[in-house]
């Protein structure tokens, strides 16, 4: 599904290398975990594969579904079905949640050549959805992320990913700022979403969230590379080593 | 005193518009002091500190009057305020057409034409025609407010008594050049409210604006593709626990300067001013307010969003004057400029004065691009760049919408930014 080679990304605006070649391949079905240090280049990975500006690639290749991803616009990514879970979610006063969120799925159907959902249809898959993720109907009125908690913002995420319904979930840090039980709400969340046809790429510090989404291979990111794959265990190892005693063994 | 340049303008403004006839001698009077005012005054210069941002030369190039038109209805683009019912004022080259507007008067307000209560010994007409005006000059001269005083002959005069439920429309249109001079009257009695509305093209108008204690007072203006230069002043003196509300809709105009000197006169006075500028190609667009704070407990609100592309430039001024007696005063202003083009500018002057020791007053201005953040996450969704640029706009330009209390009249503003955002190019 996703075919990463040999990437190389530097900051458009200094000289500052950030991914120093990495190699990743995703299979839809299967959930992908990257774990690393700060500073690893695990967020810079994210934004690249959802295009955001700003990054210069120096080097190598990004494939999803055959098609090259790097040259397309933010836009066509997510028609495409790339969905980022932000791990700092943009509040933007003024624009509504909920006429966002349908402004989103239309364009998206649009650019996919599917009719667009009615106002009536949409409102019902959208609430029915909040439910799911026990989000009151107040949260969707609101400005978009204005004013919503940590947890809030990430359930707001999920919400959006489960109405977009990607083929490719990249989930930067979502665990951050989430207390126990919206870790769980979201967690869960994530795990109805997950399919045969959908792949998902986590984005984590810590091993907690992998206690709740069960990684079918983990990653371990230093450096702007990718060091270490292994299965779930790894993420265990991390726990009990910490990054430092793995980085010295790669 | 004038620089003899300036002066000279003056006398070439004046010598190009007719003189007024037929008027009652209270009026003659008050023309003359206006003309003398101007001459002493001379016309604005580019020089002059409150020209600075605005080059007047287009404003006071002299200008016959246009010829009037008493032929067919001109068709003038749609209705700018649609789906708004109105009680409609048609102006057509600068003259009233009561073939163009509406029949009577809605319930609680009392229409005259300015140039027929100009010929009586009216009382409203003597408390309010050039006085407003006069008072509005402290701190800095105003000399296109005096050019209209000395020569505008058309106009309503409004003696609102009762709360009209019916908005009322003034709509100036305009055929062929020349100067089209406009004067209204307004006097609101305790406890009347009324909403006025405007639309299309004067050079030069002109609205004194009295609302005594207890009134309200509501108005919008919508100017789009205004090619010939325009200015206007409105002077409004606001009695206690009175309200002043007025929104201004300026889009693409060629060289526009909006001009609102307020006085809040009574303890308790409310005075909001706002506006949304939305600029393409080489337009400017200049909004310029003054609001004084003469009693207890005045509340002011000025609040400007700006949306500028290509080569456009906004200009906004904005001053709050608050004098010793005006504690517990609420001052706040607020002018915000997104700039899409390298090319456009904004330009701004916030300026507070004041002399009571217990106020709050607060002023802010940003200039910048769009939030390249939001941008992004809208795109991340799958919307594609220029209607995520829409979305980050509309709810820029919202923020000042906001600040109209009228839903359909604030939807029909909406519903223009959206059109704007759609003809962009």
């Amino acid at each position: 599904m996703l075919k990463i080679e040999n990437l190389q990304v530097k900051l458009e605006e200094e000289d500052k290398q950030i991914l120093k070649g990495v190699d990743l391949t995703l299979e839809p079905g299967k959930v992908h975990a990257i774990m690393g240090p700060n500073g690893s280049g695990k967020s810079t990975l994210s934004y690249v594969l959802a295009g955001r500006e700003g990054y210069e690639v120096t080097d190598g290749s990004a494939t999803f579904e055959g098609e090259d991803l790097l040259e397309m616009e933010a836009d066509e990514r997510a028609a495409a079905g790339v969905f980022l879970a932000f791990q700092y979610p943009v509040e933007i006063p003024g624009v509504n949640n909920m006429t966002f969120m349908r402004t989103a799925l239309n364009a998206q159907r649009k650019a996919r050549g599917v009719e667009e959902l009615s106002a009536p249809d949409f409102l019902k898959l959208v609430r029915a959805k909040a439910a799911e993720l026990e989000m009151p109907a107040e949260m969707l009125k609101r400005s978009l992320n204005v004013g919503f908690s940590g947890g809030e913002k990430k359930r707001n995420e999920i919400l959006q990913m489960s109405l977009l319904e990607p083929k490719l979930c990249i989930m930067d840090e979502t665990d951050s700022g989430l207390d126990v039980d919206a870790m769980k709400l979201v967690s869960e969340g994530v795990n109805r979403l997950r399919s045969p046809d959908r792949a998902f790429l986590v984005i984590t510090h810590y091993q907690r969230l992998l206690d709740h989404i069960q990684p079918d291979v983990v990653h371990i990111m230093a450096a702007g590379r990718i060091i270490e794959t292994g299965g779930p265990d790894l993420a265990l190892r991390v726990e009990r080593e910490g990054y430092a005693g793995i980085k010295a063994e790669a | 005193m004038a620089s003899d340049t300036n002066r000279k303008a003056a006398e070439s403004l004046l010598a190009a518009l007719p003189q007024p006839e037929g008027e009652a001698g209270w009026v003659r009077d008050v023309r003359a002091a206006a003309r003398a005012r101007l001459l002493e005054a001379g016309a604005p210069n580019r020089r002059d500190e409150y020209w600075r941002f605005t080059n007047p030369a287009r404003l006071i190039k002299p200008q016959p009057a246009p010829v009037a038109e008493a032929g067919a209805a001109p068709v003038e683009g749609a209705d700018p305020y649609p789906g708004v019912e109105a009680h409609a004022a048609v102006f057509v080259n600068g003259t009233y057409r009561g073939d163009l507007s509406s029949d009577g008067a809605p319930d609680g307000v009392a229409i005259a034409q300015l140039s027929d209560v100009l010929a009586q010994d009216i009382t409203i007409a003597r408390e309010l025609f050039g006085k407003l005006e006069l008072a509005g000059h402290e701190k800095v001269l105003r000399p296109l407010a005096m050019l209209n005083t000395a020569t505008a002959r058309e106009g309503l005069v409004l003696q609102v008594t009762g709360q009209v439920a019916t908005t009322l429309h003034v709509s100036h249109r305009q055929i062929g050049d020349g100067a089209a001079m406009l004067r209204h009257l307004v006097r609101v009695e305790s406890g009347g409210e009324i909403t006025l509305i405007e639309s299309g093209h004067t050079t030069n108008s002109l609205i004194e604006v009295d609302v005594a204690p207890g009134g309200t007072f509501r108005h919008l203006r919508v100017s789009l593709g205004d090619q010939a230069p325009t200015v206007s002043h409105i002077f409004a003196r606001v009695g206690e626990g009175a309200v002043f509300k007025s929104f201004m809709l300026s889009a693409d105009g060629s060289l526009t300067r909006n001009e609102t000197v307020m006085d809040l006169v009574g303890d308790d006075a409310v005075g909001h001013v706002a506006g949304a500028v939305l600029g393409k190609g080489d337009s400017h667009i200049d909004n310029t307010i003054f609001i004084t704070h003469s009693a207890l407990n005045g509340e002011s609100r000025q609040v400007f969003k700006n949306v500028l592309t290509e080569k456009t430039t906004a200009v906004f001024q904005g001053k709050i004057f608050v004098r010793q007696p005006a504690q517990k005063t609420d001052g706040y202003q607020i002018s915000q400029s997104v700039v899409l083009d390298d090319g456009a500018e904004f330009l701004v002057k916030p300026e507070l004065e004041i002399y009571a020791d217990d106020v709050k007053c607060s002023h802010g201005s940003t200039t910048g691009a769009l939030d390249p953040d939001g941008l992004f996450y809208l795109m991340a969704r799958g919307v594609p760049r220029r209607m995520a640029e829409a979305m980050l706009i509309e709810a820029f330009a919202d923020e000042a919408i906001e600040e109209i209390d009228d839903d359909a009249l604030a939807e029909a503003m909406r519903d223009h930014v959206r059109a704007w955002m759609a003809s962009r190019t």
